[in-house]
């Protein structure tokens, strides 16, 4: 088991935004998360990586305890991807920049190995020729397509998407989509929050329907939309393919 | 009303001390300032409230005052400093109570995935500070502290009080050795008015040479 989270509790004042949510990830396996929003979907995967301290449970990255107070947590996040909704671009380092500078400081990588590293993930995300360019030069679906290279050039052990797409005009939406098809196709862990059911059903091996800071219902895309085993799990994936589309 | 040739050269004579004196102290408020706008932020209670407490002395109370605590006060505690010492001392412990609260409004007008995002990459705080934070909270506070640089020319005068022979110090001398007061000063204004010409300009195109696309208003200058 690559990744396993155990029990996750998180409240913020009076309100259980996380109320006991376990499930584990193989190494290759992408899983998407869907529900309705304020369900803990984003709290969950901030407590992965303890971006948000979990209050309660624990999350294991293969033999190391990251809920652990005495485990490194640098060095648990350097092997965690993150995407974020609003791309997070360091808006004063250049696109090639931002992905170099991770290797780099974190990693100590030589400038020479870290820009040729970086290069690579760039042309890996079709924006080889956007090196040069600041992130307010670039469009939304470019800046989280550098995002997704600056994860990359970390050589991640999982990268956690939160709602990669959701700030994107839907036009722009596709290309990051493509990306993220051909990244699971590769055999990258992923574990994606996101409304985006074509790319859910075209490359998750799991879908996990969350509501109220509770797993309602995981399955394969084929059970989930087939033959959901709850009522509000086959109730949401309709809304949410009425409202939007399968552009995966 | 007419003016002496000799006064120009002999009112030049303190330019040099005036530059030393303001160059030195905006360092000393540099690195002071931004230590003290990083406790303010990222500190725990104890330290944001020595920061706070810092701040507020030095805003909160009058520049010569502070000079005169430092030159003319510190000896009874047996700390002798030189004119030159207590005036850079002194103004450089000002301008860093300014400059921090310049700083601390750069750091906290970052935007916040900014943190997030080096964090997520594996910086501790320090590295995400030094290599996400500070370069563009750097590039934020140009406009504001280069009048604080400016101000910090002029307050140089202030040290006149504490027999160094600044500009303004020549100045005075000149004036009472002449009975020309007017003139005299008006002299001094002039070269006064010319240095912070040629220091915001040089800021100017400091803000200009360092600006990034996207971050930051559009310079502004007064």
């Amino acid at each position: 088991m690559l990744l396993r989270v155990e029990d996750i509790h998180k409240r913020y004042g009076k309100e259980e935004v996380l109320c006991g949510v376990s499930f584990g990830m193989m190494k290759g396996e992408t899983k998407v998360i869907i529900g309705p929003s304020g369900t803990g979907k984003s709290t969950l995967l901030r407590c992965i990586n303890r971006l948000t301290p979990a209050d309660q449970g624990r999350v294991w990255l293969e033999e190391e305890e990251i809920t652990h107070t005495r485990t490194n947590i640098n060095k648990i996040r350097a092997q965690i991807g993150f995407v974020f909704q609003s791309f997070n671009l360091f808006a004063h380092l250049t696109a090639l920049g931002n992905v170099r500078i991770g290797p780099m400081k974190v990693k100590r990588m030589k400038k020479d190995d870290a820009t040729r590293l970086a290069r690579e993930e760039l042309d890996r995300v079709g924006l080889a020729d956007k090196a040069d360019a600041y992130p307010a030069e670039l469009s939304g679906g470019q800046q989280q397509r550098v995002s997704i290279a600056r994860a990359l050039a970390m050589f991640p052990k999982l990268i956690l998407f939160d709602e990669p797409t959701s700030a994107l005009d839907p036009e722009l939406i596709g290309e990051v989509l493509e990306v993220m098809v051909s990244l699971a196709k590769e055999g990258m862990t992923m574990l994606v929050v996101t409304h985006e059911m074509g790319f859910a059903r075209a490359v998750a091996d799991e879908i996990i329907f969350m509501e109220n800071g509770v797993i309602v219902e995981q399955g394969t895309p084929t059970q989930m939309f087939t033959n959901a085993k709850h009522q509000r799990t086959g109730e949401f994936l309709n809304k949410i393919s009425e409202l939007y589309g399968e552009t995966g | 009303m007419s003016f002496e040739w000799e006064w120009f050269p002999k009112l030049a004579e303190g330019l040099p001390l005036t530059l030393q004196i303001t160059f030195s102290c905006i360092a000393i408020g540099i690195v002071l300032g931004v230590l003290l706008a990083l406790g303010r932020v990222y500190g725990h209670r104890i330290l944001r409230g020595i920061c706070i407490v810092y701040i507020q002395f030095f805003r909160g109370t009058p520049l010569l005052v502070q000079l005169f605590i430092v030159y003319n006060g510190f000896p009874n505690l047996g700390i002798t400093l030189t004119a030159l010492q207590s005036g850079i001392l002194a103004l450089g412990l000002n301008t860093a109570a300014y400059q921090a609260e310049y700083f601390r409004g750069a750091i906290q007008a970052v935007r916040g995935g900014q943190m997030l995002a080096a964090r997520s990459l594996g910086m501790s705080l320090p590295q995400a500070i030094r290599y996400a934070i500070l370069p563009q909270a750097f590039r934020l506070v140009l406009p504001a502290w280069s009048n604080e640089f400016i101000l910090m020319l002029k307050y140089s005068s202030i040290v006149f009080t504490v027999t160094l022979l600044d500009l303004m110090g020549k100045a005075k001398r000149l004036a009472a050795r002449d009975s020309r007061s007017f003139e005299i000063f008006l002299v001094a204004a002039l070269y006064y008015l010319v240095l912070v010409f040629i220091v915001s300009t040089l800021l100017r195109l400091l803000e200009k040479r360092v600006r990034i696309p996207g971050l930051g208003a559009p310079s502004q200058h007064r």
